[in-house]
């Protein structure tokens, strides 16, 4: 059990940081996801299952939705080649 | 210049986080709880609520009152946002059609959504999970085909009936209380056995009218997001 939260933890701050250095605005927004997500397995394990369920449905699930759609709406979505270009 | 600046200020933020947080941890002996008062619900929430799910009979026995200002927030945070969308010229743009593999998996997604989004609203009070997280499921389930064919739009009079009645419903549970001589949202109904799905008296009833409350209210902010469209 340590060394799942050792790794989700590893993930969480790698994802963290390629939030912070991706260039694509699009995968930054799935990198936060991924963020929110390894936070959830945190929870599951330190038996909050209900905290768990909360972060994995609203922040991994909802907010990356809501950041995904922002992003299209302010005309930052360069999902198609030659991304990574502002 | 301007880059300074704006270093400057986040170290300085991030400095004054730093002190913040050691202050706290210098006064919490780490592993001692700093209140008693979570020992006691514990020991007492599954007797005097007759629900399974101890963090569902404190967020609706013991802090019903707490809830019901947390929908509020969610509520006017909702409205404000349809209002500054609403007024933003929707829908003058060409939506593209999400692609093939989008579209198989909304419809294979959509019926299982729903019953996991039921499952959770429903067992709030048993297991893990209740009205928030399974009104996020549910608002998802909706959100989802809305992606792949932005042709066909939610309908938004029936998500703001259902958001309506779920809040109407909410205080009505609550003032229904107050014709057994007890306090706004005290549970009635009986406390049932205890790891039944119907126990807990009122609580379920009040779970089920935060999911569906959440789920429409959800499910109808992020559609007035697609329907405003993009740029690209």
């Amino acid at each position: 059990m340590l060394w799942l939260v050792i790794l989700a933890v590893v993930v969480m701050i790698a994802a963290a940081l390629l939030t912070v250095f991706l260039r694509s605005y699009l995968a930054a927004v799935a990198a936060v996801s991924v963020v929110s997500l390894a936070l959830a397995v945190i929870f599951a394990l330190l038996r909050a299952p209900d905290v768990a369920l909360a972060e994995a449905a609203v922040a991994a699930g909802l907010s990356g939705v809501l950041l995904a759609l922002t992003v299209r709406r302010t005309g930052l979505w360069r999902s198609d080649a030659g991304d990574g270009k502002k | 210049m301007h880059g300074y600046g704006r270093t400057t200020a986040s170290l300085l933020f991030l400095a004054g986080l730093v002190v913040m947080l050691y202050a706290l941890f210098q006064a919490l002996p780490f592993g001692a709880a700093p209140m008693q008062v979570g020992q006691e619900i514990v020991s007492r929430a599954p007797g005097e609520t007759g629900a399974a799910n101890i963090v569902t009979a404190i967020l609706l026995g013991y802090r019903g009152f707490d809830t019901l200002g947390e929908v509020t927030i969610l509520f006017v945070a909702a409205t404000a946002a349809g209002l500054i969308l609403s007024g933003a010229g929707a829908g003058d743009l060409p939506k593209a059609p999400g692609g093939f593999i989008l579209k198989a998996a909304a419809d294979l997604l959509f019926p299982f959504l729903v019953v996991l989004g039921a499952y959770i609203i429903l067992h709030g009070h048993l297991t893990p999970g209740g009205g928030f997280q399974g009104g996020a499921i549910m608002a998802a389930a909706f959100f989802i085909p809305l992606l792949a064919s932005p042709t066909s739009p939610l309908n938004h009079s029936t998500a703001a009936l259902v958001e309506g009645f779920a809040g109407t419903a909410f205080i009505v549970i609550g003032l229904a209380s107050l014709m057994w001589g007890e306090a706004f949202l005290t549970p009635f109904l009986g406390k049932g056995t205890l790891g039944d799905l119907f126990s807990a008296g009122s609580l379920p009833l009040l779970y089920l009218a935060i999911g569906l409350k959440v789920g429409s209210e959800l499910a109808g902010l992020m559609a007035r997001i697609v329907e405003v469209g993009g740029k690209s």
